[in-house]
């Protein structure tokens, strides 16, 4: 097993937000919704990987997209192209593509947003018809939405200040433009996947949570659902929003 | 002979690589990485009599050169672990496993103890006593001496297996409490279980922990743990598995030096899933550099 993956590119896209592409040998198949394992650097002085969603792949090629949230991902922004990393991929079990409705939403929430990149490109392949909606705390936060006008599908975009787009959440979207949607797939805060559950519409929910290992050994991520415990790493980090527990 | 075999009450290991208890699930998952018959043994998830969920999330935080965990034992309880989880396990697994058994009160270590017995692949008992993380029993069985000794004495009566008991470190005086169990009975000792610490956000000013304070494992603690079996070797004549921060061959002979028979591999599991296998791999030549002919040799050589 060769964790080892070689860096093509590493830019700010946002504030604090940066695009990583890199290239390796990937023999598995990528699911949009999965995520890799990132060891910052060599040693021991940041001790456990870095999850982050996966946002694009192509081939070779994967794209991530992070924000800077601590010290291990700031040393991660500082690193270049040229220079390889060690990474576990790809880990948790991604989305499932929903061939049924025909009204269906993706909706995320700042750094939840990019593994809906992917998902949104293979549900173009698949001929599926959507709409996106994308909401930010501010206008300088705002990253990937080109990207997604680029695929050819709707998009709304909303902030929380009102510097760019519609005033407040992506919820408020929703109520503001009445969206009609009979599912959806959503990653994003807590609060917001908490919210969808609540409108009682089916839907596939990405959840994130602290993690140990990422691959299912430490039982450090687990979350209680209605039935069962699962481990976000493993059986996650998609659930579906009947199996979510959410006070009414 | 294999140069790189040891031996433990009722366990014959290939090795003295053992995959600590928590860090390894119940096996069979790491057997998608590679084939784990290679291991000496394996320790397996911390298992209660019921079933438990564990404590509230965030149960993970992260240290220079260690991580906090407050998972709180979460397990499917003895009977699953029992008729399912060793079942599974049992299609990759060719070798004894150790049973680490948890509990709140002495009846359940005893009834889960004596359900566990029955597993044909468990060769060996290992009773924590040093769990940080929950309320009831755990630690609190295993910082005080007396108490220590009576639940070793109990277990000992309900099994024919070896009991090997998990030390904690989150005492004043380790040596003492290795010395009653093994007057209780105990066939080895395994050391350490965690050092209890916290981080703190300083966003929300808040624990990151839920549970507040957690277990820290990994290279910070590794010289606590060396002096700890250095001062337990010198007290005790049952074998002792040492563990602590172990992420190399060379951290391996080490702990063999300051007197385990075999060691334990945690948090190394969590980072590289391979980790086990490496070790393995990479001991003969370690050996060879410090012209060690067979790993036997080496136990607790620090105190020649």
């Amino acid at each position: 097993m060769n964790n080892k993956y070689l860096i093509i590119s590493n830019d700010l896209i946002a504030k604090d937000t940066y695009k990583l592409i890199f290239k390796g040998d990937i023999q598995k198949n990528i699911l949009p919704g999965q995520f890799i394992n990132i060891k910052i650097e060599d040693g021991y002085k940041f001790l456990l990987r870095r999850p982050i969603s996966i946002c694009d792949h192509n081939g070779n090629y994967i794209t991530i997209i992070y924000k800077i949230l601590g010290e291990g991902t700031e040393v991660l922004s500082k690193m270049k192209a040229g220079e390889t990393i060690d990474i576990l991929l790809p880990l948790g079990n991604g989305f499932t593509i929903m061939t049924g409705p025909n009204k269906q939403l993706l909706v995320g929430g700042g750094v939840g947003i990019p593994p809906l990149y992917l998902l949104a490109s293979k549900m173009i392949e698949q001929r599926i018809d959507f709409k996106v909606i994308l909401g930010f705390n501010t206008f300088e936060d705002i990253f990937l939405v080109e990207e997604f006008k680029a695929l050819g599908v709707e998009v709304f975009v909303s902030t929380m200040d009102n510097s760019f787009g519609i005033k407040g959440n992506v919820m408020d979207v929703i109520k503001q433009l009445n969206i009609d949607y009979d599912y959806y797939y959503s990653c994003g805060p807590a609060k917001m996947l908490n919210n969808l559950v609540r409108t009682k519409i089916l839907g596939q929910l990405s959840f994130e949570e602290r993690m140990g290992c990422g691959f299912g050994a430490c039982m450090g991520c687990t979350y209680k659902t209605k039935t069962s415990s699962k481990r976000i790493c493993k059986e996650g980090p998609v659930l579906e929003s009947s199996e979510v527990l959410v006070d009414e | 002979m294999n140069r790189l075999s040891v031996k433990l009450p009722n366990l014959d290991l290939d090795n003295p690589i053992i995959p600590a208890s928590g860090t390894f699930g119940f096996g069979y998952e790491f057997s998608e990485y590679y084939d784990i018959n290679i291991l000496g043994s394996f320790s397996f998830k911390g298992t209660t009599l019921e079933k438990r969920f564990g404590n509230k999330t965030p149960r993970i935080a992260e240290t220079y050169a260690g991580m906090l965990n407050s998972i709180g034992l979460q397990n499917p309880g003895v009977h699953d672990v029992l008729n399912v989880e060793l079942v599974k396990l049992k299609e990759v697994f060719s070798k004894k496993v150790i049973a680490n058994i948890g509990g709140s009160t002495f009846e359940d270590y005893i009834e889960a103890v004596t359900i566990i017995s029955q597993s044909d692949i468990v060769g060996a008992i290992e009773l924590n006593i040093s769990c940080p993380n929950v309320n009831a029993g755990g630690m609190v069985f295993g910082t005080n001496k007396d108490i220590a000794f009576k639940l070793t004495k109990a277990v000992k009566r309900h099994t024919h297996l070896p009991v090997y008991v998990k030390l904690s470190p989150n005492v004043t005086n380790i040596v003492e409490i290795a010395k009653e169990v093994e007057r209780a009975g105990a066939d080895a000792i395994s050391m350490i279980n965690t050092l209890v610490g916290m981080r703190i956000d300083l966003k929300t000013g808040k624990p990151i922990l839920a549970n507040n304070y957690g277990g820290l494992s990994g290279p910070a603690i590794k010289s606590v743990a060396l002096k700890m079996v250095h001062q337990v070797y010198q007290a005790v004549n049952i074998p002792i598995i040492g563990m602590g921060g172990i992420m190399n061959a060379n951290d391996v002979l080490e702990m063999m030096y300051a007197g385990a028979t075999a060691v334990q591999i945690g948090t190394a599991n969590l980072i590289d899933p391979l980790a086990c296998k490496n070790i393995i791999e990479e001991l003969p030549s370690v050996l060879d550099k410090y012209g060690i002919k067979n790993i036997r040799e080496i136990i607790g050589r620090a105190h020649l």
